[in-house]
């Protein structure tokens, strides 16, 4: 029982509990986080039915009006609806822009995070089940890798690679899959040392039955964590990439583009172009980091009390 | 210890060669130079000229070696569009990078590792709450909103700093710094304030993980029996064991807060490093680019490589070589 990972919860019986369900239930006990992930799920909503929801289809350049551009929140366009958070300098009606900038950003975010999680997983596993002078060659790599600021990388890559959607996710895959190779190499190179593995890989179980079964999903709370904040840091850096103006095409706004446009008219005052794009962004990225900063103290056994 | 040295040197000067085909190769691949280098109105025979004199007209790979050899001369080329011997041209914007960059990460530190052990030590107070909070936010908003609001709120709205520039400068060993003269510090204040944020967020969480941590240990039991006070413990003995990996962070995090600076740099004009290389990149300056990749990924091999040196000393494990 020295392990206090295997102490049964206060108040649950330590019968068939699903690691899944407990994780749930602990996750549960903190107010703010759930909070945090109910904003999460309601912007992924917003993001997903943008064209039900919002006024106006900033896409479509023949519904716009130039005599529309660049009005506070409040005022009724041309449209003859009222543009609740104002129009930006092509006379979109900025809540609309904000909610589809939503969706690419999103879109992008989980992308990245999601390739990266793949890329990256695949690598560390590797690494950590070969063993030897594999897993010297990856790791080296991999750590040299995570030496390197992403931001720079991605600057370089994107600048190397062209603007364009697909471009810019293999920027941010480049500067992101070693973090989720460190990770997985970490919690399976400890999995992998633990006798049941040797013993099953001393039987004729193959090395795919080993892996997925017995590796992978020891790995999978810390990766979903490392996930999780770098889902965030992709937006993020997306948007970063934008506003130094060598994110995306112009034609279909993220946030970060959004925020991007708006700068010129900031000085004269007009800064709801930029200002609420901007707290789109953050409220985002800050509730998908409290998630994640949730998760990790939660699985992290050491803070057990 | 010897043999691990010389290992680890040999690692660095081959991943130094191996970045250097990567990052030639991949500025190679793009853009045309000769659009920037030759007026359109330019003659045949101009044109010609000019190719042959850059050695444009040469083969990838011989190019290549040409440019090797000139740097291990220590000759990095010639800028296309400032056509100023580059390694001139970076050092010139040097000094006000390292500037910006230590005044945050030290300002960050000192800020940083208190309120961070205050988190830690009681981790559920109210107080530790909101440190953690601000330290979420300084994670997560992206620096260059920061420094948008920045500039909105104390150079557009109450006009008490200004906005961009270094402002007045004083020669320190033949260099100019802004920040012995105050003009300078009030340029030096919104951008050093801007970068330092997210190294704060940094320090705040290493420091609050590793108090919480060691004062669940037998250390500060013991202490606290030996009769110490509770300042005592934290400032003498949770401070020291926490040290150790702040230090390293610290290390890191000087390097890639040059890499940072590159936002902070642009919205703030900040004459720097960071706004030459972005500024190079729009302009296709070759030289440019390939000598700060360069520089940089120089820069972080050595900061690895004394790491890795500086491990080796403390843990005689690692010195048999091997461990990855």
């Amino acid at each position: 029982m020295s392990d206090p990972a295997l102490k049964p919860l206060p108040g649950v019986a330590p019968k068939a509990v699903s690691p899944w369900r407990d994780l749930w239930w602990r996750f549960c006990e903190d107010r703010v986080a759930l909070f945090a992930f109910g904003v999460v799920v309601l912007l992924v909503m917003m993001a997903l039915f943008a064209p039900l929801i919002s006024p106006q289809n900033p896409y479509d350049l023949s519904g716009l009006s130039l005599r529309d551009a660049r009005r506070p929140p409040g005022f009724v366009g041309s449209g003859g609806y009222t543009h609740i958070l104002g129009t930006d300098a092509q006379g979109r009606d900025l809540l609309s822009a904000i909610l589809y900038g939503l969706r690419v950003s999103l879109q992008i975010g989980i992308t990245a995070g999601a390739v990266a999680l793949v890329i990256g997983t695949s690598i560390g596993i590797a690494a950590a089940y070969a063993r030897g002078f594999v897993e010297a060659i990856l790791m080296r790599i991999v750590d040299l890798q995570l030496s390197f600021p992403p931001i720079l990388l991605a600057l370089v890559l994107v600048a190397l690679l062209g603007q364009g959607q697909a471009q810019l996710v293999t920027a941010l895959v480049a500067a992101q899959y070693a973090y989720f190779a460190r990770t997985a190499f970490g919690a399976a190179s400890a999995e992998r040392s633990k006798d049941y593995v040797e013993a099953a890989a001393a039987t004729p179980l193959s090395a795919r039955r080993i892996v997925f079964r017995h590796i992978l999903p020891n790995a999978m709370p810390a990766l979903i964590v490392v996930a999780t904040v770098q889902i965030a840091y992709a937006i993020a850096l997306e948007a970063t990439l934008s506003f130094l103006g060598l994110g995306l095409p112009v034609t279909e706004p993220s946030l970060g583009m959004l925020i991007s446009n708006g700068v010129k008219y900031m000085m004269s005052g007009r800064t709801w172009i930029s200002v609420y794009p901007g707290i789109m962004l953050i409220i985002l990225i800050v509730a998908i980091n409290m998630v994640g900063d949730h998760l990790r103290d939660i699985l992290n056994p050491r803070l057990d009390k | 210890m010897s043999g691990f040295i010389i290992q680890r040197l040999l690692q660095a000067i081959v991943v130094m060669a191996v970045m250097s085909v990567i990052v030639f190769a991949g500025i190679y691949s793009i853009g045309n130079p000769l659009e920037i280098l030759i007026p359109p109105e330019a003659t045949q025979d101009v044109r010609e000229r000019t190719i042959a004199r850059f050695g444009l007209d040469r083969p990838v790979v011989e190019q290549y070696f040409y440019y090797i050899r000139n740097l291990l001369q220590g000759d990095l080329g010639r800028s296309y569009i400032y056509n100023e011997p580059v390694l001139q041209l970076i050092s010139g914007r040097l000094p006000a990078t390292i500037e910006l960059v230590l005044v945050s990460v030290l300002g960050a530190l000192f800020i940083g590792v208190p309120l961070g052990m205050l988190a830690g030590y009681r981790p559920d107070a109210l107080s530790s709450r909101i440190i953690m909070a601000v330290s979420i936010l300084g994670f997560s908003v992206p620096t260059f909103w920061v420094g948008l609001i920045l500039i909105l709120t104390f150079a557009v709205e109450l006009g008490w700093l200004p906005s961009g520039g270094r402002g007045d400068t004083a020669e320190l060993l033949g260099t100019a710094w802004s920040f012995l003269t105050l003009n300078g510090w009030s340029h030096l204040a919104l951008p050093a304030i801007n970068l330092a944020l997210f190294k704060l967020a940094i320090m705040i969480r290493l420091a609050r993980a590793g108090t919480r941590e060691v004062m669940l240990g037998d250390t500060v039991k013991f202490a606290r029996a030996a009769g110490l006070s509770e300042w005592t413990i934290m400032s003498r003995h949770v401070l020291k064991l926490i040290s150790i990996p702040i230090v390293t962070v610290f290390g890191l995090e000087l390097g890639s807060t040059l890499a940072f600076a590159v936002v902070t740099e642009t919205i703030f004009s900040w004459p720097g490093v960071g706004k030459l290389i972005i500024d190079s990149i729009k302009n296709l300056d070759r030289p440019v680019m390939m000598a700060y990749l360069m520089l940089t990924a120089g820069l972080f091999v050595t900061i690895n490589l004394i790491v890795d040196l500086v491990y080796a000393l403390l843990d005689p494990r690692l010195r048999k070589g091997g461990a990855a």
